[in-house]
């Protein structure tokens, strides 16, 4: 009852069709990262498909199915993380930095823009703080103000960072 | 004025600058847009008093369909302020009550 | 009294969207709407669109009101638009639309056939105080914010978590205000999940099954009392303060449909089309045969579905005045219903065809 609260309020708490980790073994060796989709409810969009250069968001049969992605393919370029309406999509890439470090390239639409090089806040899908991550890269995939911010974080939250927060 | 100076997404394109006058006190608002926009920016939120109870109202649905927003503009009462455009030297006024309007001239 | 072949009453998406498809098919049509500018809702949203290519997905709410006022420019020989405008009343003994320029200048219309995208209104909850200046619908925030760059206060208490709810929480933290939190009656968000995860994450608490019980203030909202409210819908708990200088409703909408009525349209409640509307046939037709309705007047739903609906209307409106060849009426048709019924598939839609359905007649019997 509590979980279905939780996840009626927009927290994801647990893996379900539309809101998979790619798989592990792909996962920890893909230079470039792999791209997280968490969109786990039935609705009518598919630019995460139609942003695909690589084809590796599958097409959709119908508009509503929730998206699926073929890992093969992905090659952690961002396009969909820029993309998608929801801001529901997220590169992880593990083979970045040291054994305890990861690279998340995040959606971004705030202000200040993070200055690269600076440290962020990442923040958890509650908007809580859990830890620094450092700004490598400031990208505008589509150039249309949606920015994608690659950040180095520690490794065992990426499946907890969701966002970033500038400190001033 | 209240206005948002920067915006991750929206560039705002304001027209020209003018003077209005808001029960008798000079401000600034820009032509062209609703009045409603150039009170809020100055921090005037009570733009009439109802009838009966006198109690305060303002700002509500910004498309012209509710009579929150009524005030006295230029000497003519019920005025949606929402929809009707700010110009140079316009006399807006706290509506108290219906309003009169005024004989044709 | 002035003329035209097809008025379009409402210069939202549905409206646009049917000027434009009558103009380019050959009819002349007038285009009023209440506001200083055109373009309804659409010019506000600063979020992308879902849906598919054909409905813009990916594409800013306002650039796509961008994209429909290109094609207006391009049919604009045909196309006569009267923004500062409000139809005030229809008068159904002799077809007559009355209208008001500005504050006083009033003029009547004759129309031939006419459109009636007259969109929709911010329902209201009752408590305390909720006529206090501050107490603003969440569509008017975005117009202060999006449209005329203009903060609308500090900190925000939203009341609803529907899709608008959800969205103007996200574009008043964009615009730099503070979000006290989200109400939400139900024991879950009413609006698309991924609009609620990107609000959480950025630390705006969502309060499912609360209420807002008081607005606070003596002359302007100061703040706001909210309590949670127990399974059988009665209030549960303790009340808590919350301080804010704005309440933003997104309780719901409701269709504007006052000249519908005049028209002596046969209406019905449908309360899974969110109040009042017009019967219409399978081409968006009313019981009058020269009133055709689109978009949130027609239902709530979306800009999208308005925008194709606009389309069905305007390809009628011609087609009845002999602009359009079977084939090519044909053709269009099952393209635009085709592409309804793609948005109305999923479990989303469901409340909508099922509404739409209790709102249908099929056909109008001769």
């Amino acid at each position: 009852m509590e979980m279905d609260m939780l996840f009626n309020s927009g927290i994801l708490t647990g893996e379900r069709p539309g809101a998979e980790k790619p798989p592990q073994e792909l996962w920890e060796t893909k230079q470039n990262g792999l791209v997280i989709i968490e969109c786990p409810q039935r609705i009518p969009c598919n630019p995460c498909h139609t942003s695909c250069p690589t084809g590796a968001v599958l097409p959709f049969e119908d508009i509503n199915d929730t998206p699926r992605i073929d890992y093969t393919k992905c090659t952690g370029c961002t396009m969909c993380v820029a993309k998608c309406p929801g801001l529901a999509c997220f590169v992880v890439d593990l083979t970045y930095g040291g054994a305890d470090e990861a690279l998340m390239k995040l959606p971004y639409e705030m202000l200040p823009v993070p200055e690269v090089g600076s440290e962020v806040e990442c923040l958890n899908r509650y908007g809580e703080a859990v830890s620094k991550g450092k700004v490598i890269r400031v990208m505008e995939p589509w150039k249309d103000k949606t920015k994608v911010v690659h950040v180095a974080v520690p490794k065992s939250l990426v499946m907890d960072i969701r966002a970033i927060r500038v400190v001033k | 004025m209240d206005l948002i100076k920067e915006h991750p997404i929206l560039e705002f394109e304001h027209g020209k600058k003018v003077k209005f006058f808001f029960d008798g006190k000079a401000m600034e608002g820009f032509e062209g847009e609703p009045i409603a926009a150039a009170l809020h920016a100055n921090g005037v939120r009570i733009y009439r008093e109802t009838p009966e109870m006198k109690r305060p109202r303002g700002f509500f649905c910004a498309i012209g369909k509710c009579s929150s927003c009524f005030m006295v503009v230029d000497g003519v009462p019920n005025v949606r302020t929402c929809v009707t455009a700010l110009t140079e030297g316009m006399r807006v006024e706290t509506q108290r009550g219906k309003g009169l309007v005024p004989p044709l001239s | 009294m002035r003329q035209t072949e097809v008025m379009v009453i409402g210069g939202g998406p549905a409206g646009l969207s049917a000027a434009v498809e009558a103009a380019s098919l050959g009819c002349q049509v007038m285009v009023v709407d209440s506001d200083l500018k055109l373009g309804g809702q659409l010019i506000k949203q600063t979020h992308k669109f879902f849906g598919s290519k054909e409905e813009h997905a990916g594409t800013r709410g306002y650039e796509i009101a961008n994209i429909l006022f290109r094609e207006l420019e391009e049919n604009k020989d045909r196309i006569q638009v009267l923004s500062n405008t409000t139809a005030v009343g229809y008068y159904k003994e002799d077809g007559v639309v009355s209208c008001v320029t500005g504050e006083d200048e009033y003029f009547r219309v004759k129309p031939q056939r006419v459109i009636m995208a007259t969109g929709a209104q911010e329902k209201m909850i009752p408590f305390p105080n909720n006529d206090l200046p501050g107490v603003y619908g969440a569509g008017a925030v975005q117009t202060l914010m999006n449209v005329y760059g203009v903060l609308p206060g500090k900190r925000v208490l939203m009341v609803g978590a529907g899709n608008i709810g959800l969205i103007v929480s996200y574009q008043l933290k964009q615009a730099g205000v503070d979000i006290a939190g989200i109400v939400e009656f139900m024991p879950h968000v009413g609006g698309y999940w991924v609009h609620a995860a990107k609000v959480r994450r950025l630390g705006i608490p969502i309060y499912l099954r609360h209420t807002i019980v008081e607005a606070l203030g003596e002359r302007y909202v100061t703040g706001a009392v909210i309590q949670a409210v127990g399974e059988k819908g009665g209030l549960a708990g303790e009340p808590k303060k919350v301080d804010c200088d704005v309440i933003c409703m997104a309780v719901g909408l409701t269709p504007t449909c006052e000249l519908l009525w005049q028209a002596g349209c046969e209406m019905v409640f449908v309360p899974e089309l969110c109040g009042y509307v017009a019967k219409r046939d399978n081409q968006m037709r009313t019981s009058v045969p020269t009133i055709w309705v689109a978009g949130d007047a027609a239902g709530i739903e979306e800009a999208s579905s308005a925008m194709v609906e606009g389309r069905v209307a305007g390809l009628n409106a011609a087609r009845s005045t002999g602009h359009v060849t079977d084939t090519e009426f044909d053709a269009r048709s099952s393209l635009y219903w085709k592409r309804l019924s793609d948005l109305r598939a999923g479990p989303v839609g469901e409340k909508i065809r099922y509404g739409i359905s209790q709102a249908c007649c099929g056909s109008w019997e001769v």
